[in-house]
């Protein structure tokens, strides 16, 4: 059995169905005109082999590709509507159903800050008898030992379903060479839920395959339970298909194995600011790319991959807490299901620096709308702050138990004969007693699940403890055992697959 | 075969199981005997009732209390075991009595005139029933006359008011001032207590104690009641 996310029972939509069709006709109208700039030749030949217009323009090194609506139509019926992505313990796989608005969360992506917080005694100026503990928080870059105790974390997290690595791994002996086998063991070896991850060169695809062949023991098995998964994003927005991340993701889908196609143009600079212009481009940019994948490899297990932000309106950064954020991505979650694919969507990310009220805020915000969009893969929900820059593991606490409280309220109501009439039978006790008291009806429901417990974090309710809860909660969670990747295997492992840093060998001597 | 049934009792305190109708919180417990039928099964089978009370009922409210504070239970929870320890009272008292063993105290407990909200009053209720109190609820919206006459006919040790708005606060005032010109404020400690009320409060208009919530007034009675 995969996992259980959340099943939405009434999505939330903001476009109408004139709305929908009129954004894929301006998408299909983009791609023919002005269509795309490739940069990557066998691209642009694959496309010109299946009938679309390609004009070199050898003065800017890249190809103009005008892609006819017919040609990306005839892909998009050969992309599957179901891709399950895996897991070391099976039960923590998930099925993405570009039909079936079931929601889960992930984490994600490649911070390079990772934000340690510390609880420290301050004493009152006025009043030296009053000291009162409170959070700080210390900025550092990421390292290898960073990700894997995310990645502990992450395993431990309730509502966290999948993990796409939260941190940069910057130690001094990482380099392009083994940067891509050292974090995939790095996450695979401390969790055993699905391990989704962008790929930093396109030469350890193979080795980074043959790890998780040899973990999920074979490569059928892995064909059957893939472990791993890829994200590329094509597209250089506005409508720049990149060379290097076309050419991974040409080669990840000959291997069959499962991409998550993305594009994420910044609503007022690379990308129009209004809604209907952004979507139709990004959608015009995600169809591109799911048009070659599957003119590569029919059939291949590709993701409808929307990650639009908005522009920031006093430095042009990428925006998260803005209501325009939210507009794009529902609407983007509801093309994908116009065209039955799953969708890789977007939320929780804070613009604010440290936790706190704001991040709180902007978090919850997404967390809530897009979920009742019902994406069924949300990443970045967890812990990130700063805009995408930084990764706070108090911060991943918190938002786990959010998540918690918003698959909570997109539970399916229970309303049928059997339950009002039991509500029916429970009035009529009720009113017969003198106390007239509901209270001992709660006690089922409550160990069943069916009634939300307590906030976790609150204190005393004089002061505000959120923080120094989750701190602790952080610690404990940490403490916990993971289940590692089993000894032989991952002698195996460091046998067949060169590069991995001796130093995550949890078997190692010494 | 004593401890056994004395064991049950305390396990189905501990649940919060009533009588056999009664589900458990985990459910699948339907027909088994709850409470009610076992502290009269134990009564018919010779066990001594002060047992019943001080290693079943007793014991496991403790068990409960230790629970509530480990946070792995809440309110319902304790509620429903009070709730269970109170039914069994009522089998256990006229036995005690037999026995010549008194009740901890007698309590009276209202929602003061013109207020009609009675969740708070009724929790305490159930609560300090639970903690072996005899309890006598006039129930909400009830005027400094009636409870005066309450009072002087019941003759409680402790008598409970209970106001969750501003506006009916002052009317805690009252009552209490009643009692004393009726000359009964000596013979019974009053304790206030619900949402707008502050221990401050209770000072200010003459109130021997104030629970901040239910758990906190059985505290402060049992305080109030060793007091005196």
């Amino acid at each position: 059995m995969p996992r259980e996310g959340v099943l939405v029972h009434r999505i939330y939509e903001r476009l109408d169905r004139d709305q929908v069709e009129r954004i894929h006709s301006v998408s299909m109208e983009i791609l023919r005109h002005p269509g795309i700039m490739c940069f990557n030749r066998e691209a642009a030949d694959i496309f010109a082999s299946y009938g679309a217009t390609v004009t070199a323009e050898p003065s800017a090194r890249h190809w103009q590709v005008s892609i006819p609506e017919a040609l990306v139509l005839q892909a998009l019926k050969r992309a599957p509507q179901m891709v399950k992505l895996g897991a070391r313990q099976e039960e923590n796989s998930l099925i993405l159903d570009g039909n079936e608005p079931r929601v889960y969360f992930a984490s994600g992506s490649e911070t390079n800050i990772w934000l340690d917080m510390r609880v420290e005694t301050f004493v009152s100026k006025a009043d030296h008898s009053v000291a009162v503990e409170l959070a700080t928080f210390h900025p550092r870059r990421g390292m290898l030992a960073d990700l894997c105790a995310a990645a502990r974390l992450g395993e431990h997290l309730d509502n966290l379903d999948g993990f796409i690595r939260p941190v940069n791994i910057q130690d001094e002996d990482i380099t392009e060479e083994n940067k891509d086998v050292n974090k995939f063991f790095a996450c695979l070896n401390n969790m055993t839920k699905h391990v989704m991850a962008g790929l930093t060169s396109l030469d350890k695809l193979d080795k980074v395959i043959r790890m998780a062949e040899i973990i999920a023991g074979g490569k059928e098995e892995l064909r059957r339970n893939p472990i791993i998964s890829f994200i590329t994003c094509v597209f250089k927005s506005p409508l720049q298909l990149v060379d290097d991340t076309t050419q991974k993701c040409i080669e990840i889908v000959r291997r069959g194995m499962p991409l998550v196609i993305s594009a994420s143009p910044q609503g007022g600079s690379t990308a129009p600011i209004k809604e209907d212009g952004m979507v139709a481009q990004i959608n015009a940019e995600i169809l591109g790319g799911i048009a070659l994948s599957q003119l590569v490899s029919p059939g291949a297990p590709v993701i409808y991959g929307s990650v639009p932000t908005r522009a920031g309106l006093d430095d042009l950064a990428d925006t998260y807490g803005v209501p325009e954020f939210n507009q794009y991505n529902v609407d983007c979650v509801q093309m994908a299901r116009f065209y039955g694919l799953p969708c890789y969507s977007t939320a929780g990310v804070a613009d604010v620096k440290v936790p706190g009220i704001q991040a709180t805020v902007e978090k919850l915000f997404s967390h809530i709308v897009i979920a009742l969009s019902g994406a069924q893969y949300i990443h970045y929900a967890f812990g990130l702050l700063d805009k995408t820059a930084t990764f706070c593991p108090v911060q991943a606490v918190l938002d786990d138990a959010h998540i918690g409280m918003v698959k909570s309220l997109l539970r399916a109501p229970k309303v049928d004969e059997v339950e009002v009439v039991t509500s029916l039978e429970q009035i009529r006790q009720v009113m017969a007693t003198s106390q007239k008291l509901f209270v001992r009806y709660i006690r089922p429901k409550l160990r069943s699940g069916e009634v939300t417990l307590p906030y976790p974090f609150e204190g005393d309710k004089a002061r505000d403890e959120i923080l120094l809860r989750a701190h602790e909660k952080m610690q404990e969670l940490l403490q916990r055992p993971v289940e590692h990747i089993p000894p032989e295997v991952s002698e195996r492992i460091f046998r067949e697959v060169p590069g991995i840093l001796p130093r995550l060998n949890t078997y190692r001597e010494g | 075969m004593t401890n056994d049934i004395i064991e049950r009792i305390k396990q189905n305190v501990i649940q919060g199981r009533m009588d056999k109708e009664d589900e458990g919180f985990n459910g699948g417990m339907v027909s088994q005997p709850g409470v009610k039928e076992l502290v009269q099964q134990a009564l018919d089978e010779g066990v001594d009732p002060r047992r019943i009370v001080v290693a079943g009922l007793t014991e496991a409210m403790k068990i409960v209390g230790d629970k509530f504070e480990a946070k792995e239970y809440f309110i319902p929870d304790m509620l429903a075991s009070a709730e269970t320890v109170g039914a069994a009272m009522d089998i256990l008292a006229p036995y005690l009595a037999k026995s010549g063993v008194a009740s901890k105290g007698k309590v009276l407990m209202a929602t003061v005139k013109g207020d009609l909200h009675d969740i708070g009053k009724n929790i305490v209720t159930i609560i300090l029933k639970g903690a072996g109190y005899e309890v006598k609820d006039l129930g909400a919206d009830v005027g400094p006359e009636a409870i005066v006459a309450s009072v002087r006919e019941e003759k409680p040790d402790l008598l409970g008011l209970s106001a969750l708005l501003t506006t009916t606060m002052v009317a805690m005032k009252e009552t209490i001032d009643s009692l004393a010109q009726a000359g009964l404020r000596d013979r019974v400690k009053v304790i206030i207590g619900g949402a707008p009320t502050s221990v401050e409060f209770a000072a200010e208009i003459g109130a021997d104690g104030y629970g901040a919530d239910a758990f906190h007034a059985v505290r402060v009675v049992e305080e109030l009641r060793q007091a005196s």
